[in-house]
């Protein structure tokens, strides 16, 4: 028993210090996922105002208000990318969504922050979300399966996928840029 | 301006029929400097409503930046975290012998979450439980410490922890929230065998990897079982709940698990004690409890099993023919796909423990209801054989109503 605490002791404090300059959690910052995403180090940047429609149905997806009044997102080459904070168990997931031709691209776990659930910040969980669009009810077109012990984890993961994939909806029919920027 | 507009063409409309038909060249001339004249006001008033115009998007992006920045600070910044969950049970149970029929309401467990973030690396989690609603001398329940520890993240894929904590065996044991189960009882096994919910004092280390692989390992309080009375051997009536428990005998418990595949999951735990009832020559010297279990979900199925084993050393324990404790179930399911409200389940369960009444198979049909994602409706029918006749009297055929939250 002394030995194990010892060596417990001693690992906490090897790693105490840490790297200061990084969130805990963070594996992807803003930056680097729009980068890789769009392709380019400075995307074009718009946001899509939530009128009282749309603010209703990000309520319904979420589960809560969306407390925002408007969803940035970057866009290049017929893509948008889109970053949002959403509450899992205790703590916010910040999660980055890819939308291309109305289906998502691509979906990365920038910084995951609660105890369990640990599996949702990898590809063998967010590959299920590529390619993935709205069915007619606009949700998700096809279920994510779940991982026991981490329901709310990937319950998080769900509604964001479906909250990009509808604002990427309403930007693509304000902003014609969308499509011709670089 | 308006009025300069509508007074050029009107003057040249009223000008042109009474001067001569082709106007002369200085009256063009003074027409065309007329309208340089308007053309550069308009510019100028252009130019201005762009730049009001810009003024008003840099005051709307200020105002919507302040006043995203105000909810962002409340859900993302806040250091202490608070949740919880609860279940009401009503069991209506027939049995053999009436003397053990139940028919009874209880709020079988209210529960608070207290966490907090002292920095992004080290955090405190705890859970206080106030069980059957009634704590105190002569009532039915208590109040019960069931964790509360403290975590350092070592790195992205390492954590530590210290303090008081939930083993890392079974489904239940660390993932008990009403709406993450069916039933509304929680499963035999995982009580009898395992005995959930099972928090012990000491430390641990957890990792994981990228290819879904994860593994526990922990040293800590051990259980102190009673070796002779109606419970004698008996895992549950060994827990000492880490309230001045002994400390003489510590365990190691030890978990690999993979959750690589999207639905699988699958896990197996190692447990040592060296004295499970932490005093020297009594007969119970040493236990070893192996549990592994799997669940795979596809689509709105789901299949779940468990198996758990005690072996323990010991001549009195041996006597006692309570050496090897084991239990299983297996448990189908399946979750309406299109809005996935409702689920139904049945489940098979065997266990054997030291006890004769803990010895039984049961079985179990029923239904969650989720009207929302974290509350959930529950109903169940339950039947129970027991293996011993002398305990047939506590067999029973009934069912079970529940309601549970948890935030």
């Amino acid at each position: 028993m002394r030995r194990f605490l010892a060596g417990l002791l001693l690992l906490v404090a090897i790693h105490a210090g840490g790297d200061a300059r990084a969130e805990a959690g963070e594996y992807l910052t803003r930056e680097a996922f729009l980068e890789a995403a769009l392709a380019t180090a400075e995307p074009a940047s718009d946001v899509v105002w939530l009128d009282e429609a749309l603010r209703n149905r990000a309520a319904d997806i979420l589960g809560h208000d969306p407390g925002m009044l408007r969803a940035r997102y970057w866009y290049a080459a017929g893509r948008t990318a889109w970053v949002f904070d959403e509450i899992g168990k205790e703590r916010p997931i910040t999660m980055g969504v890819v939308i291309e031709n109305g289906t998502i691209r691509d979906f990365r776990v920038l910084t995951f922050r609660e105890s369990r659930g640990w599996e949702i910040r990898y590809a063998f969980f967010t590959r299920q979300f590529d390619g993935l669009g709205l069915d007619r009810d606009g949700e998700l077109d096809a279920t994510i399966d779940s991982i026991s012990g981490a329901t709310l984890s990937v319950r998080a993961a769900r509604r964001v996928a479906n909250l990009a994939l509808v604002f990427d909806d309403v930007a693509r029919r304000t902003n014609t840029e969308i499509a011709s920027a670089r | 301006m308006r009025l300069h507009r509508a007074i050029v063409p009107l003057a040249l409309l009223f000008a042109l029929p009474v001067q001569a038909q082709t106007p002369s060249l200085e009256e063009v001339w003074a027409i065309v400097q007329q309208q340089q004249r308007e053309i550069d006001a308009l510019k100028q008033q252009l130019a201005t409503a762009e730049a009001e115009l810009a003024e008003a998007d840099r005051q709307i992006e200020a105002t919507g930046d302040y006043v995203e920045s105000l909810s962002v600070s409340t859900a993302v910044e806040s250091a202490t975290h608070i949740g919880g969950y609860g279940e009401v049970h009503y069991n209506n149970l027939d049995a053999d012998d009436s003397a053990n029929d139940l028919d009874q309401v209880d709020f079988h467990r209210f529960v608070l979450f207290f966490g907090h973030d002292f920095t992004d690396k080290v955090r405190f989690f705890s859970e206080l439980e106030l069980e059957h609603s009634l704590a105190g001398d002569g009532a039915p329940g208590e109040v019960e410490l069931e964790q509360a520890y403290v975590e350092f993240l070592l790195s992205d894929t390492l954590s530590a922890k210290t303090g008081l904590f939930l083993l890392p065996i079974g489904l239940l044991n660390e993932t008990h929230e009403p709406p993450t189960f069916y039933g509304v009882e929680r499963n035999s096994v995982e009580s009898v065998i395992i005995p959930s919910t099972w928090w012990e004092a000491g430390a641990a280390l957890t990792g994981h990897n990228d290819a879904g692989l994860s593994w526990d390992l922990a040293l800590h309080s051990g259980l102190a079982m009673p070796t002779s009375g109606g419970s004698a051997f008996r895992v549950r009536s060994g827990r000492q709940k880490v309230a001045e428990a002994l400390a003489s005998d510590p365990a190691v418990t030890a978990r690999v698990g993979y959750t690589g595949i999207p639905g699988l999951s699958v896990a197996a735990s190692v447990q040592y004690q060296s004295d499970p009832s932490q005093v020297a020559g009594d007969g119970l010297d040493s236990g070893l409890l192996f549990e592994t279990h799997a669940a795979y979900s596809v689509g709105g199925f789901s299949l779940t099993g468990l198996y758990a084993r005690w072996e323990f050393d010991g001549t009195a324990v041996e006597a006692a023919g309570a050496d090897t404790q084991t239990g299983w179930y297996v448990e189908p399911s399946y979750r309406i796909a299109t809005d996935g409200r409702w689920g139904f389940y049945g489940r098979y369960e065997d266990v054997e423990g030291a006890r004769t009444q803990d010895q039984y198979s049961q079985w179990e049909l029923g239904f969650n209801y989720w009207p929302i994602d974290d509350v959930v409706l529950k109903f169940d029918w339950r039947s129970r054989d027991h293996a011993v006749s002398a305990e047939s009297g506590r067999d029973f055929d009934g069912f079970d109503l529940g309601v549970g939250y948890q935030f």
